[in-house]
């Protein structure tokens, strides 16, 4: 019988996770391929901002949607409906995605042909916070009628995002959403935040959304 | 299932520490949770118990968990205070530019084996 030893690890259980998205990352900037992970809580509009956002861009760019979702396929069968290459992925029971299901996704889709790859991660503004994809950028979806107060009951995820796209705001006169104390609360946590308030239903807004993005992407795949 | 997850990557770097030191059984895992990581303790032991399991490294290891405390620091009195009691606000000054300066840990501290 060996000896009980006793190894001091001290180090993040998300260590790993953070090797293997940096390694995703390099991997995604030689294959000129710009990954963006899209979250949000379930029902704030986030597949029908994404078939706005593929209408606008299709054209330009060579695109590529993931939809992960715990169980069926349904959004996958929508984003299909605007002809750009879309899978599912099940996460099996999970409330995140990681890198390495991220990257087994890419592998999967084939990202050597894509410019643009958009991971519609699991419906939650908890765990997909805590995970790095190995995304280039991470944006979130926050809508109307959720409540301007969600940048002070889920800090995290506001600090880990890129963009904050704030949707339906068709619906504004009916809610009591206070605009800019939803951009106060949020530029508290996250000061870089870029905001966009659209409505994904009547398309008010998302340009400036799709022009950051065109941009990122332009950057991304065009950079030396 | 957030502690699923949790689970799966404490194991994946046990599994590399054990690879890395050429351990054969691990019988203790020693975790340091922040008091405001959002893991449950209860059910993250349940699910470490069913997930080891099905691992060879670590079948019958037990999970060890120490709490983090949560402290919060306010920028504007220069003050910390605990987290979980007062929230963002300040007790001392009422200031509301504060931030969290440890709770949020999810750590893997130590492992017992041989």
């Amino acid at each position: 019988m060996d000896k009980i030893r006793i190894i001091e690890v001290k180090e993040s259980i998300f260590e790993d996770n953070n090797r293997e998205a940096a390694r995703l990352r390099a991997r995604l900037k030689n294959e000129r391929t710009f990954l963006l992970n899209l979250m949000s809580s379930p029902g704030s509009g986030k597949t029908t901002t994404l078939m706005r956002t593929i209408e606008e861009l299709k054209h330009e760019f060579r695109i590529g949607v993931m939809e992960a979702d715990i169980d069926s396929s349904v959004d996958a069968e929508k984003i299909a409906t605007t002809g750009v290459k879309s899978i599912q992925l099940h996460t099996g029971g999970m409330c995140h995605l990681d890198a390495g299901m991220t990257e087994q996704g890419l592998n999967e889709l084939g990202m050597e042909n894509l410019d643009l790859v958009i991971l519609e991660n699991v419906g939650n503004l908890v765990c997909p916070a805590e995970f790095d994809t190995g995304a280039v950028k991470n944006a979130m979806i926050l809508s109307v009628p959720e409540g301007h107060d969600k940048p002070l009951k889920y800090p995290l995820i506001f600090t880990v995002c890129d963009v904050l796209i704030i949707n339906k705001i068709d619906v504004l006169p009916y809610f009591d959403f206070d605009l800019e104390k939803v951009k106060e609360y949020a530029l508290m946590r996250n000061p870089n935040l870029k905001i966009f308030p659209i409505s994904a239903k009547t398309g008010e807004g998302i340009s400036a959304w799709t022009d950051w993005l065109r941009n990122q992407v332009g950057d991304w795949i065009n950079a030396d | 299932m957030h502690e699923l997850g949790i689970v799966f990557h404490i194991i994946k770097t046990v599994e590399r520490v054990g690879d890395e030191n050429s351990l054969t059984n691990v019988s203790e895992v020693t975790l340091e949770l922040g008091e405001v990581s959002g893991v449950v303790p209860s059910e993250l032991n349940d699910c470490w118990n069913w997930a080891v399991k099905k691992t060879e490294l670590m079948k019958e290891a037990k999970l060890l968990i120490e709490t983090i405390p949560a402290l919060t620091l306010c920028e504007s009195c220069g003050k910390t205070y605990g987290t979980v009691e007062f929230g963002r606000v300040c007790p001392y000054c009422g200031s509301e530019n504060t931030y969290l300066v440890q709770g949020r840990e999810i750590n893997l501290k130590e492992i017992k084996a041989c």
